[in-house]
């Protein structure tokens, strides 16, 4: 990895970050740049952790736990955007509170060319159905964008992805 | 070239849903339910009368199966149960191994299996003639599954939903009639601050 920054400062900043705003449900579909996170899930008593077969799980799990007044996050790679689509159109007309955080591939310093494509589309895929999208570039910018997603999420019912840019995670070498 | 046989199809879709589908669920107050899109929304609408225990999909194909693990893991002091047509769990069908990794044991599942798109024109689904639900939900490690074909089965199945060592997934063979003649609300925002009042308040 050529990361730009060391990796489990900010991954535990976040981790704390979503805890303390009453996240307990943490799904999941791997990916290097949310080991930390994951690890810290499967480890923290009072957190539940769900690995997932395929992101579009995870929209509609928070949903349900959401019927059943339970916060929850989806870790996801930016790969995974594009299998959510048509699942988002759950978030957007029960117009439920969605958080999601998302490694980006296909982004800064990208060396694996088929992470491009969808990597490109994921912004504009998620911003399509509804979902408003904030980058973090630095480690600074972690916990102060955790506080704003949870908040417009959990107090105005907005749907919500946290982008981590590869100036952030650093990118992966072939 | 390949020559691609068609498989024989199955010839159990005999049970009529619309006595099938009431009769297994029995007292549906028992049970936060997470209903799928189409046919599965009307026949629990119809049943429920859309108390507030009841949340119905009417699109997001797909959804219902994670859906309901999620209400399940938010609200492991309740029974839980999914409803939905065999083209919903196909579409998602791998969330089935997550439900089974996770293990709620506060689950159950109830597949209304016509092994057609009743919505779209009864074109033939996968369990029309090969893909087994049940084995496949028994093969992702939910250990309490079974085919209902006739109304003998029925108190089996019906005590299988309320199995408290879930999570359980019930295959309900039914033919091709019409699900419950029932107009639905389709708005998901009324519906689900109605869920949501009714169960912080106890309901």
């Amino acid at each position: 990895m050529i990361s730009q920054e060391n990796p489990s400062l900010w991954q535990d900043q976040l981790y704390d970050s979503l805890r303390r705003h009453g996240i307990t449900l943490f799904s999941y579909v791997p990916d290097a740049g949310h080991a930390i996170i994951i690890n810290r899930s499967l480890n923290d008593p009072n957190a539940t952790s769900v690995p997932l077969t395929t992101e579009e799980e995870g929209v509609a799990l928070l949903a349900g736990a959401h019927l059943g007044d339970k916060r929850g996050v989806l870790l996801m790679q930016s790969s995974g955007v594009g299998n959510c689509i048509n699942m988002l159109s759950l978030i957007a007309i029960g117009r439920f509170p969605f958080v999601t955080v998302i490694s980006m591939r296909g982004d800064f310093g990208e060396q694996n060319p088929w992470q491009f494509p969808m990597g490109q589309g994921t912004q504009p895929c998620l911003e399509a159905m509804g979902t408003r999208c904030y980058r973090v570039e630095t480690s600074s910018e972690v916990a102060p964008t955790v506080d704003a997603a949870t908040g417009m999420a959990y107090r105005s019912d907005q749907s919500v992805a946290i982008l981590l840019s590869q100036r952030l995670i650093g990118a992966k070498k072939f | 070239m390949t020559n691609v046989q068609k498989t024989q199809i199955n010839e159990d879709f005999l049970l009529d849903r619309r006595t099938a589908v009431p009769a297994v669920i029995g007292e549906p107050s028992d049970f936060l339910i997470i209903s799928g899109l189409s046919g599965a929304a009307r026949d629990i609408g119809y049943l429920t009368e859309e108390t507030p225990n009841a949340y119905l999909l009417g699109g997001a194909m797909g959804a219902a199966a994670s859906m309901g693990l999620g209400l399940a893991l938010a609200q492991p002091e309740r029974r839980v149960l999914i409803v939905s047509g065999d083209g919903e769990f196909l579409m998602n069908v791998s969330s089935l191994a997550t439900i089974g990794h996770m293990r709620p044991s506060n689950l159950a599942m109830l597949c209304i299996d016509n092994g057609r798109y009743g919505e779209t024109g009864n074109q033939e689904s996968h369990t029309y003639r090969t893909a087994d639900l049940a084995a496949i939900a028994h093969g992702s490690g939910i250990d309490i599954t079974m085919t209902v074909r006739s109304e003998d089965q029925f108190e089996q199945a019906a005590r299988a939903l309320r199995s408290e060592s879930g999570p359980s997934f019930v295959v309900l063979r039914v033919n091709d009639g019409a699900p419950a003649d029932y107009a639905r609300n389709f708005d998901a925002v009324e519906t689900k601050a109605n869920f949501r009042r009714a169960l912080l308040a106890g309901y």
